[in-house]
């Protein structure tokens, strides 16, 4: 197995490489620039076998994507921020018509005002679309986990992205363990669309009028296979460390099973936890970490299960829901910990909007704070903010 | 008894072709096209025009209106030159 040092964009451009979709429909946006262009290099020098279609717009990029995959092919894109905002009527079409594309996105906050660094609320946005969703922590999990989506979402008919933290990892150099192109042809296998258009003996119609008589069928059916792609997610995830030594679950647990005061967090910032809980650790608190690794579906009662007897549950939240009520990861997990038997004291932290830093010691103090909370058993500031000047 | 969600194919789809046979518009109508024989030229501009195929051939010759799938839009009348075709209100 070559072993590179590689930016995120390069890791996640090389799994693209290496799956050698039929088609690739995109249009390029900061920070996940290099992946397309780097894809259209492969093309452009005859290392894939991928009809590249170039548009002018996002919008243009998933329809395309939507067409090549109602015709049967194996179809990848890759987009971020505005990007993916703009495709968004066409994710629901995606995901409804059961087409299994695959998307690599960077996370990037969404304008105004206008930025280009890394927050979450690009794919928080898009959690209600009916797509499969893996926040990657670091690079070599966002190209392991491209590999793996492509096995995941054929095998459901259901759209997969994967995400890397804007800069923080799409920019950033890390060593990554690639496997060679065999591996991963071997391992994602050869794909069978459930209908195709070129199939002229075979006529099917995708995507007609469907009023109140069937509309109602076929979201449920889509409730249904999103309801059963957990345990997909989980055999793909553990036949790849099987096959490959690396290991990945729907979530991950650092610390965790003896901590009574829990920090939850996705993506980057996971790392960053993980020293912090280390550093607390040392100064005799009880703490661990939850890391958000399938943000869709959800995987609610695994995680509940998990912190049910915990003490205090701090959530990281990197975006925003506007509703008043904190940030979309909180507000999922208070609704996921309702019905444990005893519900931990629960608080959010909005942080890192529009790239801000957050550092160890930011952590160091959330896990200082929920000792108080825990000594108290109350919560005294249910949403509160991390590095922002007041 | 329709199907149920389960029942359904994957993806929203249908899963053959031709299947607008099987939806039959001719409930849509309030005025329906009456055919007079006795005054078509056989100029086949009905057939032409009609949006929903609903006029009915035999050998080469307009013979009636096929009532599943006419919606009664009147676009057959308003060409017939001879006024082979009148428009005559639903009861």
């Amino acid at each position: 197995m070559p072993t590179k040092a590689l930016t995120g964009n390069e890791a996640m451009a090389e799994a693209m490489r290496q799956i050698n979709p039929d088609v690739v429909a995109a249009y390029p946006i900061t920070p996940a620039t290099e992946v397309v262009q780097l894809f259209a290099n492969f093309v452009a020098d005859g290392v894939v076998d991928t009809e590249f279609v170039a548009v002018e717009s996002e919008h243009s990029a998933m329809s395309a994507c939507v067409g090549a995959a109602a015709a049967g092919g194996r179809v990848m894109t890759s987009t971020s921020s505005q990007g993916l905002a703009l495709m968004h009527e066409v994710l629901y079409i995606a995901a409804a018509l059961r087409l299994p594309i695959v998307t690599c996105e960077v996370n990037r906050s969404l304008s105004a005002p206008i930025n280009i660094h890394c927050d979450h609320s690009d794919t928080m946005g898009s959690r209600e679309s009916g797509w499969m969703h893996i926040f990657a922590e670091e690079s070599q999990e966002a190209y392991d986990s491209i590999i793996q989506a492509i096995k995941i979402a054929e095998r459901l008919y259901l759209p997969m992205m994967v995400s890397t933290d804007g800069f923080i990892l799409s920019h950033c150099m890390q060593r990554i363990d690639m496997l060679n192109d065999k591996q991963v042809q071997d391992f994602i296998g050869e794909y069978k669309p459930h209908h195709s258009l070129l199939l002229t003996d075979k006529p099917y119609t995708v995507g007609p009028l469907d009023l109140q008589d069937y509309f109602f069928e076929h979201k449920r059916q889509e409730i249904d296979i999103m309801m059963n792609a957990a345990p997909v997610i989980e055999e793909v995830g553990r036949e790849f460390g099987e096959k490959f030594g690396r290991h990945y679950g729907l979530f991950e647990g650092y610390k965790l099973d003896d901590a009574e005061n829990v920090i939850i967090a996705a993506g980057s910032t996971a790392g960053t936890a993980k020293v912090a809980i280390d550093e607390a650790r040392e100064k005799g608190m009880k703490v661990g970490l939850l890391r958000i690794r399938v943000m869709r579906p959800l995987p609610y009662k695994e995680i509940a299960r998990t912190l049910n007897g915990k003490k205090v549950i701090s959530i990281l939240d990197r975006s925003d829901s506007m509703s008043t009520m904190g940030g979309p990861i909180f507000v999922e997990m208070r609704s996921a910990l309702y019905d444990v038997e005893s519900r931990p004291l629960m608080c959010d932290y909005i942080y890192g909007l529009g790239g801000r830093e957050i550092d160890v010691e930011d952590i160091v103090k959330v896990c200082e704070r929920g000792e108080t909370y825990k000594a108290k058993g109350k919560v005294d500031q249910p949403i509160g903010f991390i590095e922002l000047r007041e | 008894m329709k199907e149920g969600w389960k029942e359904l194919p994957i993806g929203c789809t249908i899963d053959e072709g031709g299947t607008s046979r099987k939806f039959k518009t001719g409930d849509w109508r309030s005025e329906r096209p009456v055919f007079s024989e006795d005054k078509c030229t056989n100029c086949l501009l009905c057939f032409v025009y009609c949006p929903d195929s609903a006029i009915l051939m035999e050998n080469g010759k307009v013979v009636g209106i096929d009532y599943d799938y006419c919606k009664g839009c009147g676009i057959c009348a308003d060409i017939c030159k001879p006024k082979a075709i009148e428009m005559k209100p639903e009861r």
